[in-house]
């Protein structure tokens, strides 16, 4: 598989609390020496952290309450100042950027979604979806019309006038989401944007934001402390535990290949049908006559019904339709028995 | 099998805790005993610690005044001299002050004093009744529009208007500036850091500070008249104002600051666009609070040439009118009771937006305020040919005045004995044998003593605070006066604390009661001090004991209040709990309900102190000796520094009595893990 260049690229980022923090990283200070840290005085929100996110892709950061993700991903946006690191984003570090540069950065290029929406209560939705186009200097006919826009793409024509407080968690968080994409960013900050709503409406929104991805193709960073949904949205995923990312990768490689106990904490229960996929399972090589055909890059669990009719192999097909490999019934039946 | 309850109150739990709570005590007891052994026996080895010798006088007063002279005459920033300012700043409040008084009250005039012409008369008074009731419509409804009418139409039937608009007048400059003043100094705090170090002690200060002592420079600065009175006036409600835009500023979210910058606000912007307008909802209580402050010091202000109703408050009490005092404050109680309900009325409007009508025309958008216009218009135009329309006619006032001169008449000729018999025996064996205890202790003695308290409660830093104002209030040489005031201030808190935390028990626990009694005491809260002066002036004329009546009646809301928050804010699964272990209902009272409670009633009792000391400055109108007295005696000769020394004495005495109580409800807190 070929990807495509990095967007934003994080190198080395810490985020230390704490006096003197950046004396001691210059003194040798690593993000295995925990303990020397805690000496020091530091607390390590962020340690050491480096990962890439590509053009276009879903990069979900996981991690529980106190793991630094959120942290993190306002150090990516320089919310909060990093004690060091680089990031580079489109390929200019942002550290080194001026606050003018910074300001002109956040007003064009980048858009954010809060956990708890952050809504201005004052504005109605219109105008809060208008809000960063405003900011900018923006002649009111020319936000409004885009603000319309927007609305219309999150579903809540209609509701323009409407004030937050009238409208449920769920809309509150569409507004959020129409609000962020007003400016048409070139990435896109979500910091566990469905964590403060109820489980029906949270798997309600990820659908509608799989839909909105599928349209916009955004550069997304996504933040969550749901490893069911980082499963379920992510093309890679980051798990951090105290500040430190423990293991990255596909959700696929995540499941199957575990980097630490903690991480097989979490996988333990993922079916796994829903997370691997056919090229992972096949076996190499194959005739076009094998049997019905499937994408390599389907789950297990969407290709399984098609062995109902009595199929006993199926052949994957690649990125071009031709066949890749074969699909044995007996690997799908013993890795769907396994959970 | 062992609880871990048990565990932890046994000894074994650890020698530390242990020791530390044993030692507590004995601490406190060496020490009380080396106080009261020195109390006794120290006079004949050390009178200095006693009498603070005249000669170690720090001639603080004598200082200031030279300061102030400075200020006046030679003062000056290059360009213009300090004078100069003040005269600008007199300037800015007096064209809108002079605008809303000839509007409401004495028209628009030609010339000066007794020569002058009228060439506009002012509004109407059915065009103002009519104007509020449309607000109160546009903000609150029909049953709002009835309250406030019914307010005005009170003041009018009474006599009162003339007074009231001139009282009016004055509040509707003085509490937009405090509003915008408070606001822009809040900003700025929190904005820069330094400023807010620099203004938070002047904030401290200002709060405790008795209104008083800084009447006496305003005076010396500003002259007398309503300029003067405005601008104390400010000073005055600007720091609660300073202090809650500071609250609600920091109480923005942290998403809805991130989203100010994700979206790339610049400074101006995050505070203007994201900042204030997210806090609105607070700030409003803020516009709220102001305007009540503004009215609480509407018959302080008129001793410095305010007029209006708290002139003719001040002018009853000193001929000792009751009557005509009683209607003259109740007029300011209608006053307050209007501007209250429709400045909550507009908080709320504005705090929950129901619709954006921006697209709307300017007529769609305000049809309240072309209304209000044109019964402005049309009621002015009858005006000319009516001439009830524009003044209430004399023949249909009422007034009660009289009335209650003869009540008051009428039970000191039947009561006279009783209640100076009544009055005597607290004097006698209260009051008096109290105040000569704290004449004759040590001042060395009480500020060590002091000092000791805060070491124990808050380390060496309130240590060296609360020593070293007692120290200075000694040094000033007014520990004699500041003795009477803590005498004074002391047994009223005593009592009211007696009489409020009873009522706020019993009132707790019963919701109707407690919304009957929370009607009561935030009438009690809006009525002006003075209100309360005055029937117990009536009844037991002037001294001591009146003065510890009005102190009482006014210091006993807080005690209640704060009561029944406290006892309502512990967490009902803990009562469930106690419930489900079979505790009877004192046992859930005292082991449960009041122990959680306790750091909120030390609030509460804090409170009570503040109110207290600011009533008790009030009463030396009814000729006390304490330090208020001094302040009233400074106001009067127009001597700035030793009002202000005496004006900070109490203001000291409250810093004091804050940080302790502070400090001590918040290490019982911290005991009872509710941090």
């Amino acid at each position: 598989m070929s990807f495509p260049d990095p967007k934003l690229v994080c190198r080395n980022v810490w985020k230390l609390f704490g006096a003197d923090a950046r004396s001691w990283l210059e003194a040798g200070g690593t993000a295995a020496d925990g303990e020397g840290m805690a000496a020091a005085g530091l607390v390590g929100a962020v340690r050491d952290v480096n990962l890439e996110v590509r053009e276009g892709e879903i990069f979900v950061i996981m991690g529980l309450s106190g793991s630094g993700k959120s942290t993190l991903v306002r150090c990516l946006s320089r919310l909060i100042e990093p004690t060091s690191g680089e990031i580079l984003f489109k390929g200019e570090n942002l550290l080194a950027a001026s606050s003018q540069r910074m300001i002109e950065i956040r007003r064009h290029l980048m858009g954010m979604v809060f956990q708890h929406f952050a809504l201005l209560p004052h504005l109605s939705v219109l105008d809060n979806v208008a809000f960063p186009l405003d900011i900018q200097g923006m002649g009111r006919a020319g936000r409004e019309a885009r603000a319309r826009e927007v609305i219309d793409l999150v579903g809540l024509a209609g509701r323009e006038d409407a004030f937050p407080r009238q409208l449920s968690g769920g809309q509150q968080q569409r507004v959020g989401i129409a609000r962020s994409l007003a400016v048409e960013p070139e990435i896109w900050f979500l910091d566990e944007p469905f964590s403060a709503l109820d489980p029906l409406i949270r798997r309600e929104m990820q659908d509608e934001f799989m839909r909105l991805q599928s349209v916009l193709r955004k550069t997304i960073v996504f933040i969550t402390h749901d490893f069911d949904e980082a499963i379920r949205l992510a093309d890679r995923i980051a798990i951090m535990k105290d500040g430190v990312i423990v293991q990255a990768g596909t959700p696929e490689e995540i499941v199957l290949k575990p980097a630490t106990d903690y991480v097989s904490e979490f996988t333990r229960n993922v079916t796994r049908a829903k997370v691997v996929r056919a090229e992972s399972l096949m076996t190499a090589g194959g005739s076009e006559d094998a049997g019905p055909k499937v994408d390599a890059r389907a789950t297990i669990a969407e290709a399984a019904p098609l062995f109902l009719d009595g199929a006993s192999q199926l052949g994957v097909t690649g990125a071009d339709g031709a066949v890749i490999g074969t699909l044995h019934r007996d690997a799908v039946v013993s890795l769907m028995l396994k959970g | 099998m062992a609880s871990p309850d048990a565990h932890l109150s046994s000894p074994a739990a650890g020698p530390w805790s242990a020791s530390h709570a044993s030692r507590v005590p004995v601490v406190w007891g060496v020490v009380l005993i080396a106080f009261v052994g020195f109390w006794l026996y120290g006079r004949s080895l050390a009178g200095w610690a006693f009498d603070y010798p005249r000669g170690w006088t720090v001639p603080a007063a004598r200082w200031i005044s030279a300061a102030m002279k400075w200020l006046i005459n030679d003062a000056t920033f290059g360009l213009f001299s300090f004078t100069d300012m003040t005269r600008f700043i007199s300037a800015i409040v007096e064209l809108p002050y002079r605008l809303a008084q000839s509007l409401l009250s004495t028209g628009f005039l030609e010339g000066s004093g007794s020569s002058a012409v009228q060439i506009l008369p002012p509004l109407p008074w059915l065009a103002v009744v009519g104007a509020v009731a449309l607000m109160g419509h546009a903000l609150g409804g029909r049953r709002l529009a009835a309250l406030v009418s019914a307010c005005f139409l009170f003041i009018a039937v009474f006599g009162q208007w003339s007074s009231a608009m001139t009282t009016l007048a004055s509040i509707l400059v003085a509490a937009p500036l405090g509003v915008i003043l408070g606001l822009l100094c809040g900003v700025a705090a929190v904005r820069w850091r330094g400023f807010e170090r620099a203004l938070s002690p002047l904030l401290d200060l200002m709060q405790t500070i008795p209104v008083f002592a800084y009447l006496v420079p305003v005076l010396f600065l500003f002259g007398f008249g309503p300029t003067a009175a405005v601008i104390a006036t400010l000073i005055y409600a600007t720091p609660p104002m300073t202090r809650i835009t500071i609250l609600s500023l920091r109480a923005v979210p942290s998403e809805v600051i991130d989203l100010g910058n994700m979206v790339g606000c610049t400074r101006r912007q995050m505070t203007w666009r994201i900042l204030v307008p997210t806090a609105r909802e607070s700030l409003m209580v803020g516009m709220n609070q102001v305007i009540m402050l503004s009215l609480n010091m509407v018959i302080i202000a008129s001793m410095i040439g305010a007029g209006g109703l708290g002139f003719d408050v001040l002018a009853a009490l000193r001929r000792l009118d009751f009557g005509a005092g009683l209607e003259a404050g109740l007029a300011i109680v209608a006053l307050a009771i209007a501007l209250d309900r429709l400045s909550q009325a507009a908080a709320h409007r504005l705090a929950t937006p129901l619709k954006s009508d921006a697209r709307k025309g300017f007529a769609a958008r305000h049809p309240y305020l072309l209304a209000a216009l044109a019964t402005i218009g049309i009621a002015s135009l009858l005006a000319l040919v009516l001439p009830w329309v524009h003044t209430y006619p004399q023949s249909m006032q009422l007034s009660t005045g009289a009335f209650w001169s003869d009540v008051v008449a009428w039970i000191n000729v039947n009561y006279f004995d009783t209640l100076e018999a009544a009055k005597n025996a607290v004097l006698l064996n209260i009051l008096i044998p109290f105040k000569r205890l704290l004449a004759t202790l040590p001042w060395l003695g009480v500020v060590g003593l002091l000092g000791f308290a805060g070491f124990r409660l808050g380390g060496l830093r309130l240590a060296l605070l609360t020593a070293g104002l007692s120290f200075l209030i000694a040094a000033t040489g007014q520990w004699e006066k500041a003795m009477i005031t803590v005498y004074l201030c002391g047994i009223s808190v005593i009592i009211a604390s007696l009489i409020g935390i009873p009522i706020g028990i019993v009132t707790a626990s019963r919701d109707r009661l407690w919304s009957v009694v929370q009607v009561i005491i935030d009438t009690l809260q809006t009525l002006p001090s003075f209100v309360y002066l005055m029937p117990a002036v009536m009844l037991f004329r002037v001294g001591d004991f009146t003065a510890m009546i009005a102190i009482v009646a006014f210091a006993v809301a807080p005690a209640i209040r704060y009561t029944v928050l406290g006892i309502r804010k512990v967490d009902p699964r803990l009562i469930e709990a106690g419930r489900a272990m079979g505790c009877t209902e004192w046992q859930l009272l005292t082991r449960i309900k009041l122990k959680l409670a306790f750091p909120e009633i030390m609030l509460g009792l804090n409170q009570t102190i503040m109110f207290a000391l600011s009533m008790l400055v009030i009463t030396a109108l009814v000729g006390t000796r304490d330090l208020g007295q001094e302040v009233y005696i400074a106001l009067t000769k127009a001597d700035t520094g030793r009002g202000l020394v005496a004006g900070l004495a109490v203001a000291f005495i409250a810093i004091i009595a804050d940080r302790l109580i502070s400090a001590g409800a918040g290490r019982v807190r911290a005991r009872l893990g509710l941090e």
